[in-house]
């Protein structure tokens, strides 16, 4: 038997999401923590990617670069623009061909509506934004599964998953949460394609308008600075003093969710638990207290940078340096110290 | 006629959840309970659709007796039906068992009342999952429309309707037959104050009880733990993190304290030279 470690290459219009790369990196580290099973049973391992769409040869090429054995594209007219009922039942077919062992998709807007309806169509079992993914048996000398971690009950509990019996074992994972692979100096994964019978006329949902809101889409995520702003900031006047801030450092503004539920800025700045999960290289946390729910989407940043009044605020628990002070106080001379820096550069 | 379905979950409210710091479990005693606030909304584009276009609205739950009170709350907000599904052996379900008896619900409803649309919210708040409509939808066949933000249009002599979902990077206007299946955002509709009518129905209002036996025999092997694939194998306490240094502005001024934040990143090393303008 193989044993196959399948990854969900998600792209829209030719363009693919790193999720997808981030998931091929741990794909293949998942396939090296069995190395010692495969050595006993002689089975062979191979990390895979699938990938759908219309005109996908580039984002598959691009996806070798990561280092999988293989990667399966779906290509056709019908696949051009992401629908659930065209997409799922394309998965839903190679899987069922190859049946693959795992299987990842990245827990983004269009990953969270495919993986649910591809594991329900399997009839298996899929645990939902996971954060810490190994290979381990559930007891002495069992055979090795997937264990799934994920924040439960509003990040209170950390619960490991597992998918005993049924087959592939689904995890969806959010951008950002594993690092990005390294690239492989020498490719050796190669591209195949893979028919799939379904029409236009099978599909419902047609799409009949698209409306693009780029000036809105805030690429939290990937930003290397992040400047964030809790209840502490006011209001909206508060999230421009960020926003300055913000570009001094070459950033992006993110937020807390009472931020958002009132208004003061867009969802798509949120960080969390219902937000996003973020790793950059530095995140400044203004006027934030740090519940849990916040904490678990910033905490594996590499260096946090905490502003609170008060001193007890669970923030500066993950802090690397705490202020404890007035937020509009210090932000306005961490804005005037850049810009100071930079005229002495200059000069 | 128009018959909207809209599945609706009774949820701890996870603001006022406690763990006992001895076992690490949840402490269940005392969390109130509420309506799933996605699927408030969800029933309340219902009811804006069933003022428009008349017809009624049935709503569905799986979960516990206590869950009778949710069903009352969302009859109060308009609702005419509601359903409570409860049984010791549905318990411990995760997202697959839990859309499979929700899907035969579903499907009985429907082939005694045709349903035009059949509504949930984008996610539950204590799973955060957003598993259960997708698994839903897709187990009667329905087409999908996730992270709804808006209803257009529903055209029942033509049978279809047209809404709008929102993506990232993009708003979609999709175009499906009846009936469909939506995920709701919390835009699609304000929660409506009760009318009096609808407060004093609800007041004498009995939910529908079912059980894993009655009116649907349900496969024994398919609902609850055992219909549920994925299990929890331990739970643990999130892990803590150390802290770090923390500062007194008062005490050491706001100057040099910004200028020892910004020396410490620096030496970090994480991003070369910060200050000195990043890229
Ligand atoms: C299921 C669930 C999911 C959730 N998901 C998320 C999520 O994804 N993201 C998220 O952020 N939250 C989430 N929450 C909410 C979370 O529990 C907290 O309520 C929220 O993070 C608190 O936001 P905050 O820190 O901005 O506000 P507060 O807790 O009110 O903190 C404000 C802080 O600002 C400080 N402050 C005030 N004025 C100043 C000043 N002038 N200078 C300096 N400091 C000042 C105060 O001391 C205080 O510590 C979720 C909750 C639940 C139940
Ligand atoms: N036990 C349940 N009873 C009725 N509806 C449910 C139940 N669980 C989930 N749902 C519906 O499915 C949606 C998504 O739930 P979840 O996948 O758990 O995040 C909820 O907003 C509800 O509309």
């Amino acid at each position: 038997m193989t044993r196959r470690f399948w990854v969900f290459i998600e792209q829209e219009n030719g363009k693919p999401h790193q999720v997808s790369w981030e998931l091929i990196g741990v794909a293949r580290r998942l396939a090296g923590e069995i190395a010692d099973e495969v050595a006993v049973s002689g089975e062979e391992v191979l990390v895979e990617a699938v990938v759908v769409g219309n005109d996908v040869k580039a984002v598959a090429e691009e996806g070798l670069k990561y280092g999988p054995d293989h990667i399966y594209i779906i290509q056709g007219d019908v696949f051009s623009h992401y629908r659930n009922e065209s997409y799922s039942k394309a998965l839903v077919e190679v899987v069922q061909k190859y049946k693959p062992e795992v299987f990842f998709i990245g827990a983004t807007t269009l990953g969270r509506d495919l993986a649910g309806a591809v594991a329900t169509k399997l009839g298996t079992g899929l645990t939902a934004d996971c954060t810490k993914i190994e290979m381990g048996a559930i007891k002495e000398g069992g055979p090795k599964l997937l264990l799934a971690t994920r924040p439960a009950f509003g990040g209170n509990i950390i619960a490991t998953i597992v998918c005993r019996t049924h087959r592939p074992q689904m995890a969806s994972v959010r951008p950002r949460v594993f690092p990005m692979p390294e690239i492989v100096t020498e490719i050796k994964g190669e591209i195949s394609y893979e028919e799939v019978q379904i029409t236009e006329e099978e599909v419902g949902a047609k799409i009949l308008k698209v409306i693009r809101n780029e000036a809105e889409s805030a690429n939290v995520e990937y930003a290397d600075v992040l400047v964030a702003g809790g209840r502490g900031v006011g209001g909206p006047e508060g999230f421009k003093l960020l926003k300055e801030l913000a570009d001094a450092l070459g950033g992006v503004v993110a937020a807390t969710r009472p931020c958002v539920d009132a208004g003061w800025i867009s969802y798509d700045h949120q960080v969390g638990q219902t937000g996003k999960t973020v790793r950059p290289k530095i995140y400044i946390a203004a006027g934030i207290s740090g519940a849990i729910q916040h904490k678990v989407g910033m905490q594996d940043s590499d260096f946090i940078v905490a502003i609170n009044r008060d001193p007890r605020a669970p923030i500066f628990e993950v802090a690397k340096v705490g202020l404890v002070g007035d937020l509009f106080e210090i932000i306005p001379a961490m804005i005037n110290e850049i810009k100071a820096s930079k005229e002495a550069q200059h000069a | 006629m128009f018959h909207a379905l809209v599945a609706v979950k009774q949820v701890p409210d996870t603001t006022n959840i406690r763990i006992d710091p001895e076992t690490g479990n949840l402490i269940r005693q005392g969390v109130p309970t509420i309506l799933n606030p996605y699927d408030a909304h969800a029933l309340a584009a219902a009811v804006e659709w069933k003022e428009k276009l008349g017809g009624k609205i049935t709503v569905i739950s799986m979960g516990p007796p206590s869950a009778v009170t949710t069903i009352r709350e969302c009859i109060e907000m308009g609702a005419d039906r509601g359903v409570l599904i409860t049984a010791r052996q549905f318990a411990g379900a995760d997202t697959l068992a839990t859309s499979y008896v929700l899907a035969s619900i579903i499907q009985r409803i429907h082939e005694e009342d045709p349903l035009s649309m059949v509504l949930f919210g984008k996610q539950a708040i204590d799973g955060d999952t957003a598993q259960v409509g997708p698994g839903v939808s897709i187990r009667l066949d329905f087409p999908l429309i996730t992270y709804a933000v808006k209803i257009h249009e529903i055209n029942l002599e033509e049978n279809y309707l047209v809404a709008e979902r929102k993506t990232e990077s993009y708003n979609e206007i999709i175009r499906t037959p009846l009936p469909a299946g939506l995920t709701c955002e919390k835009e699609i509709a304000h929660i409506p104050y009760a009318s009096l009518p609808n407060l004093v129905y609800s007041l004498r209002y009995e939910p529908e009880v079912w059980t894993a036996e009655t009116p649907i025999q349900f496969p024994l092997d398919q609902v609850g733990l055992k219909g549920s694939p994925t299990w929890v194998f331990k739970t643990t306490q999130p892990e803590l993190h150390t802290a770090g240094e923390v500062i007194n502005v008062t005490e050491m001024g706001v100057g040099p304290a910004v200028k020892s934040v910004f020396a410490k990143i620096e030496a970090s090393g994480v991003l070369k030279s910060v200050a000195g303008g990043a890229k």
